[in-house]
């Protein structure tokens, strides 16, 4: 079954998919096939991509999310010892999971122990700065470790905390949900949303930067002073 | 031996990519080092210009790369200093002329009997700035102290990294130290703390760079002009050296007076 290079197997997190060696094209000539020919099996679950130390652009994984959308499979995570291909997932708002023997892999491995099952979306911790015309998508929080630059995106489905300057974009609950909260040490953002609100920074030089969270309070979004006196 | 391959590049067009790139190369020259200044900005070739060499070529980097002639021949050398070449890019072709692949085999070429490979990228964020930061094993970002080219540099930064090869150094080009002193240009310090990246040089607005530009002899030729000592700045930092940043603002009366007020009673104690 591993003969074409492709190896498909069930974990407790879904399936994973570990691509093998040969030219990209071909790889994903194969994983069509294996896909049309499981397809009832397949859909509906979600997948995690496991390529090794190959390096994947942000055009090549989207071009797998979507070949795996259209039967039914909704790509999660990637997993790889590459960094360039981390970034490139994490830019598209999927889960990253670095090194060979992690998360997805394991899961299996430790037989029939129980497992808390796995919120459909969790956190997406970003270590990094991260720079004019980035985006990054999640849909559960997305805590930034780093400063998010002007010229930068950050969407996520619930909340956004920025341990740091934030200073691009940034939109809280994008899928409508008015609880979510924005908040940073630094709280300047270029424009920020929660849910279907939109407020934008103060045009006035700020003088010394304090740690703000933004939520939505009777229909508006405020600004509060952290910790809150 | 194997030759450093330096990118110079900037996001934003018009910051001075190819007057950094051209100085640069005459400052490591003039320090004894064995320099090919890569001109990658296929279609928009300045850099031979600059230098004043462009009624010398013969083949460029096309010609090169598409089997038309050995690399050698494809190699201009300086008029003026022996260890100093250009490799010249096409002018009647376009970017997609060139792959990131035949940059890199180009720069393996070249690697063994040069000490730098100075790689001028064209202006954008596609293939031709692509191709340029292939080969690279440093890079040097150009920016002026503007919020848009500051904006453009952070994007580069980002895609830089991306690519795992930085870190970035940045050379802050076009400094009018009078207009930062008003508060009406972004000082090195915001510009710094905007980008977060290390600072390898400040290059002031120098009128001389613009004569030299169309005389085809850059300012790091000579001593005389404070653009000049930047360069050479910078290339001695590139080889390793600490040169310190001179202040290119002023001391304000204040400052000044503090100094003395510090200077005075670091004698007493």
């Amino acid at each position: 079954m591993e003969r074409d290079g492709i190896a498909i197997k069930g974990t407790r997190q879904g399936l994973l998919i570990t691509l093998g060696e040969g030219p990209w094209e071909a790889q994903m000539d194969t994983l069509t096939r294996r896909l049309e020919k499981g397809a009832a099996f397949f859909r509906g679950g979600r997948a995690a991509l496991d390529v090794g130390s190959r390096p994947l652009d942000e055009v090549q994984i989207r071009q797998v999310r979507d070949l795996l959308a259209q039967y039914r499979v909704d790509l999660w995570a990637v997993q790889s010892t590459a960094d360039a291909t981390i970034l490139a997932a994490v830019r598209l708002g999927l889960s990253p999971i670095l090194g060979p023997e992690e998360a997805a892999g394991r899961a299996e491995s430790q037989g029939g122990r129980e497992e808390a099952p796995i919120p459909p979306a969790g956190g997406l911790v970003v270590e990094r700065t991260v720079r004019s015309g980035q985006r990054i998508e999640h849909p559960g929080d997305i805590i930034v470790i780093g400063d998010v630059h002007a010229g930068a995106e950050i969407i996520a489905g619930r909340h956004v905390i920025v341990w740091g300057k934030l200073h691009g974009v940034v939109h809280a609950g994008a899928l409508g949900d008015e609880s979510a909260v924005v908040c940073a040490l630094d709280l300047a953002p270029t424009q920020l949303r929660i849910a279907d609100h939109i407020a934008r920074s103060p045009e006035e030089r700020r003088r010394r930067p304090a740690p703000e969270m933004a939520r939505v309070h009777r229909g508006r979004i405020e600004a509060v002073p952290w910790p809150h006196r | 031996m194997s030759a450093r391959v330096v990118t110079i590049t900037s996001g934003k067009g018009g910051v001075g990519k190819t007057t950094v790139t051209a100085n640069l190369g005459v400052a490591l020259a003039m320090r004894g080092q064995r320099v090919v200044t890569i001109d990658a900005d296929i279609g928009l070739r300045n850099l031979d210009v600059m230098l004043g060499l462009e009624n010398r070529i013969v083949y460029d980097l096309v010609d090169a790369v598409e089997g038309r002639c050995r690399l050698r021949q494809a190699l201009v050398r300086d008029k003026r200093l022996q260890e100093l070449y250009l490799l010249p890019a096409a002018q009647t072709r376009d970017k997609s002329a060139v792959r990131a692949e035949d940059m890199v085999r180009i720069c393996d070429e070249l690697r063994e009997s040069f000490d730098f490979l100075l790689v001028d990228s064209p202006a954008g964020i596609e293939q031709g700035f692509r191709n340029a930061l292939a080969p690279a094993d440093e890079v040097l970002i150009v920016t002026n102290p503007e919020v848009a080219a500051v904006r453009d540099a952070d994007r580069i930064i980002g895609l830089i990294e991306a690519e795992g090869k930085g870190p970035a150094r940045l050379i802050i080009n076009r400094l009018k130290p009078e207009l930062v002193r008003r508060g009406d240009m972004l000082e090195t310090e915001a510009v710094l703390e905007l980008l977060a990246i290390d600072l390898i040089g400040i290059i002031p607005e120098d009128e001389a760079v613009i004569v030299a530009a169309n005389t085809g002899r850059p300012v790091a030729f000579t001593d005389n002009s404070p653009a000049g000592r930047a360069f050479h700045q910078i290339a001695r930092r590139l080889l390793g050296e600490e040169v310190p940043f001179i202040p290119l603002k002023e001391p304000s009366f204040l400052e000044r007076l503090f100094r003395w007020m510090r200077s005075e009673g670091e004698e007493q104690g």
